[in-house]
């Protein structure tokens, strides 16, 4: 498949400040990139190079077989850019807005109307489209942020931290159109939500210090986090001797004497054995509950790995 | 080519929907008017004298350059003022980068924003050149004399609003912006001071100075060397200002 997205070897400086060292990825058609990383990690700086807002102290980027640098125009013709801040005239109707942004993309007039319905729609911007942006929510902005981004169909779509400021709803919404979005375009999002990476993305990259520390399609994320955690509450204190001894179980940390936390290898699940055994000590189980890793968790055993 | 004049229009629509372009035009419209009426006054009180003098300075020496003279002072306070948002207010809210990631070269944003600029600075010298046409319902007036004058305003707010342009691409703050365009506009408007100290005159300064030149089409003395000079002047800061912009590109 056609990678529509390549970095080769990205780095940027700021002054003797290495924000991003040594950065190549590509993403193909189909691939829903997800971008993970602490704060101040490189994700937003990478972003801006990609979309040639920023240029790179060293390497290359190609979007669609364009070279941003040589080739600026067709490169920028193929991109689709939600920056971490929405940026939108304030002063216009949704309906302004979405039409000055396509002209700038050099959509032909007769291209015009349907392009921006379609991208009102996909965002759920029917009823909103004549009010000013200044008026509308966070929410509803970062939605015309998003239809911005998606407005000419570009090939390669980048979402800097699409979700923020959004409530529930509006997320479950975000990420279905995310989903649909992969289909036909590469698409790069950068979060520090886990789950939202878990839920739209086919693929993960981790970015730590200007440096990727991960890249691997989603299903080996959990492989590389060979680790599940439970929380078990019984009625009674539960003998930690038996429990540590079933196979699978990596550490177990008691909360109080009733409430544990049972740390366990993934490939090796022990739930149905932990199940069984508190049962058959007669401790009566009241809570079990999986706990999905924090973004955090995975972070620092991934960060931890690296100095080994 | 389009795409310049999309963000040109862009540019212009927004001033409208704001209220500092109403404001400015008001402004400037009410204080022109009353420095062309005194001037007009002067005028009718100096009439008889005029008519017993061989070449007399006419209506357009005494009505429209003073006019036109004091229209370039007061565009001079007030273009650092139009132009101080251009570049620097889209990167403070960020949504330049809305432009950055476009199919646009940088020489497009800039000479699209100075498009924008440059029509409602036109437009202001057109409604400023209205008042000395509409004495042509009662007197003769020399045309080619406010043709010259026209032209030496026109110019000159060009080369304004590209000075301001630029100073705005490399501001952190529009009004830093304000106040770097005004001291370099002033600065150069008032740079053949010298040539008044006969013994100490600079022909480097008096080449200079924009008020010279100014002047010199003012009079009606239209020559190549003034002509280029607010040409390339403009035609330098655009080029500063493609610089300025692409400045944040590379560097931080």
């Amino acid at each position: 498949m056609a990678n529509l997205i390549t970095a080769e070897h990205l780095s940027r400086y700021y002054g003797k400040y290495c924000a991003v060292n040594d950065v190549s990825f590509t993403v193909a058609k189909g691939e829903v990139l997800g971008f993970l990383g602490p704060n101040g990690a490189g994700k937003t700086t990478t972003m801006q190079m990609l979309c040639g807002n920023l240029a790179p102290s060293f390497g290359q980027i190609t979007i669609n077989g364009f070279d941003l640098l040589s080739q600026a125009k067709q490169a920028k013709q193929c991109l689709g850019y939600l920056p971490d801040t929405p940026p939108l005239y304030k002063e216009l109707t949704v309906h302004e807005f979405l039409r000055y942004c396509a002209q700038l993309h050099g959509i032909r007039k007769t291209a015009i109307a349907p392009a921006l319905k379609l991208a009102t729609e996909r965002c759920g911007l029917g009823s909103v489209s004549h009010r000013l942006i200044a008026n509308l929510s966070k929410g509803y902005q970062q939605r015309v942020g998003i239809a911005q981004a998606i407005l000419h169909q570009p090939e390669a779509i980048i979402l800097d931290e699409p979700t923020v400021g959004l409530d529930p709803l509006q997320i479950r919404e975000i990420r279905a159109l995310i989903r649909e979005l992969g289909q036909d375009h590469a698409v790069i999002l950068s979060t520090h939500i886990l789950s939202e990476v878990q839920e739209s993305c086919s693929h993960v990259q981790i970015i730590h210090q200007g440096q990727l520390i991960l890249s691997t399609p989603i299903a080996g994320l959990n492989q590389t986090m060979d680790e599940g955690c439970l929380l078990v509450t019984t009625h009674l204190p539960a003998d930690l001797g038996v429990l540590s001894a079933i196979p699978g179980v990596t550490a177990i940390e008691a909360i109080t004497d009733k409430q544990l936390k049972i740390h366990h290898s993934l490939t090796e699940n022990p739930t149905q054995q932990i199940t069984a055994a508190i049962n058959s000590g007669g401790w009566e189980l009241t809570e079990l509950t999986p706990i999905k890793k924090s973004m955090e968790a995975i972070f620092i055993a991934l960060t931890q790995d690296k100095d080994l | 080519m389009n795409l310049i004049f999309t963000i040109a229009a862009r540019e212009f629509k927004s001033l409208f929907v704001s209220p500092l372009a109403w404001t400015v035009l008001g402004i400037l419209q009410a204080i022109l008017a009353y420095t062309f009426l005194t001037q007009v006054e002067t005028f009718t009180l100096l009439q008889p004298k005029l008519a017993s003098i061989d070449n007399a300075p006419g209506l357009a020496d005494i009505v429209v350059t003073p006019l036109f003279g004091n229209a370039g002072i007061i565009l001079l306070l007030v273009t650092p003022l139009l132009t101080m948002r251009l570049i620097c207010e889209e990167r403070r809210n960020k949504t330049l980068s809305l432009l950055l990631t476009a199919p646009l070269s940088p020489m497009e944003i800039i000479i699209g924003k100075y498009v924008g600029i440059l029509y409602l600075l036109w437009l202001i010298v057109l409604l400023i050149t209205l008042m000395p046409l509409s004495l042509l319902i009662g007197s003769s007036l020399d045309l080619g004399k406010l043709a010259a004058n026209f032209l030496a305003i026109a110019l000159l707010v060009a080369a304004f609003a590209a000075t301001g342009l630029y100073m705005s691409t490399i501001a952190s703050h529009p009004t830093i912006a304000a106040m770097g365009t005004f001291g370099i506009l002033l600065l150069l408007w008032i740079l053949d001071w010298t040539s008044t100290l006969q013994a100490q005159r600079s022909e480097l300064f008096e080449y200079l100075s924009l008020l010279r030149h100014f002047q010199n089409i003012q009079s009606g003395l239209i020559s190549t060397v003034d002509i280029s000079y607010f040409l390339l002047f403009t035609a330098t800061f655009l080029l500063l200002g493609v610089r300025g912009l692409d400045k944040g590109r590379l560097q931080k």
